[in-house]
């Protein structure tokens, strides 16, 4: 799992972005940006080669599920690992987040042991 | 026919009315007068008519009642005197309000406050290892000079330093009278809302009873499973439609091949 690796932190409430931020600085990832919704995120997903990408889901404008579609859809982002962190918490949503090709899904309150796990099994898929 | 106009006062009295002209109807119709049968359709029309005009005579104030009770219409207001709506939406606002500056300032103090103890415990780390070596006795004489130098430093700036931790932390602390004060603006609005169901309550009962008058069936469309984002879910313990946790997002997820 490369350290230097670009994500993208999208949610509409920017503690909670500051807080993933955080925690991902804390899992020696420094090089994170931020995204108010999925009609910010998407614009900067296609333009600024980033390597994963962190998003909620109930966001205004563009949802979190939305953004993850726009990102399947599109030929240059298809491969790009995704994870879900959301307070969405029906099992329709979380089957419906897996069909769409999510590659983590994580239910808020999180703690970081949770979120450390998800995305190192999230990189040991890809790179194995 | 003065039974009719006599009834006609509620729809209670309309359906007395109807259950006793039903049998008259019968027999009219039976004994082939037409007429005498159409003249006590007529009259059950009037009285339904003018049943469900005072129903919804009666509906209609009682929306005014409820509007005026609520202020909901701040138009007619002067601006200082917000309607209960608008208020509650100010309070709510208030609450976003609070509980974002409380969430920044304490993310701000905690990121202030991370440096300090990564500080010590990196010199702390040092200090440790170049005391091992004092107790092992490998250090020399000048080793050991800079040592206390060193020591001398870390314990002037470890004194500072916890100061400051204490402080930011005594600041944090603080920092949490927010939930006293939303607590008791949210307790207001859950108290405002409570009032507001039941005018609503009152008013559908009211319509329910035009719809009886009208005949009005309402199809009630069954609700859909919808995966629309809905935030954070209350009484999951009491939903059989959502997961209770972490490990059941991955059980989930591990059905499905995860």
């Amino acid at each position: 799992m490369n350290k230097d690796m670009k994500i993208l932190v999208v949610d509409d409430f920017s503690t909670m972005r500051r807080i993933i931020k955080n925690l991902l600085r804390d899992l020696g990832f420094s090089n994170a940006d931020e995204a108010d919704d999925g009609n910010t995120a998407l614009p900067m997903l296609q333009t600024g080669k980033y390597d994963f990408l962190v998003t909620d889901w109930n966001m205004p404008g563009m949802t979190g599920i939305e953004l993850l579609q726009h990102v399947r859809a599109d030929d240059n982002l298809k491969t790009l690992p995704v994870l879900m962190v959301t307070a969405e918490a029906k099992r329709d949503q979380i089957v419906a987040a897996a069909q769409a090709g999510v590659n983590g899904y994580v239910v808020k309150p999180f703690t970081a042991a949770v979120l450390k796990e998800k995305i190192e099994k999230i990189f040991e898929r890809i790179d194995s | 026919m003065t039974d009719v106009k006599k009834a006609s006062g509620s729809s209670m009295g309309f359906e007395e009315t109807l259950k006793a002209q039903a049998n008259q109807l019968k027999d009219l119709i039976d004994s082939g007068d037409m007429s005498g049968a159409l003249s006590i359709i007529s009259d059950l029309n009037k009285t339904r008519d003018k049943t469900l005009y005072q129903e919804i005579g009666r509906l209609t104030r009682s929306l005014h009642e409820s509007i005026r009770n609520f202020h909901i219409d701040s138009a007619n207001s002067n601006d200082s005197e917000l309607s209960s709506i608008e208020d509650a939406s100010d309070r709510l606002n208030y609450v976003v309000d609070m509980t974002n500056k409380a969430a920044n300032k304490t993310l701000d103090l905690v990121e202030a406050t991370m440096p300090y103890a990564s500080g010590i415990s990196s010199e702390a780390q040092q200090l440790k290892e170049d005391w091992s070596r004092l107790q092992r006795k490998e250090m020399k004489p000048e080793e050991f000079r800079i040592l206390t130098a060193t020591m001398g430093t870390f314990l002037a700036k470890l004194c500072d330093d916890s100061d400051k931790v204490y402080a930011n932390l005594s600041e944090i602390l603080l920092t949490q009278d927010f939930q006293d004060l939303t607590g008791q603006v949210i307790k207001r609005v859950i108290g405002l809302v409570k009032d507001v169901e039941v005018s609503l309550v009152d008013l559908v009962r009211m319509a329910g009873k035009v719809d009886e008058l009208t005949g009005t069936v309402h199809k009630i469309e069954k609700q859909e499973t919808s995966i629309e984002g809905e935030g954070p879910q209350l009484h999951a313990d009491k939903r059989d439609d959502l997961v209770a946790g972490q490990d059941d997002v991955d059980d989930l997820l591990s059905s499905l091949g995860f």
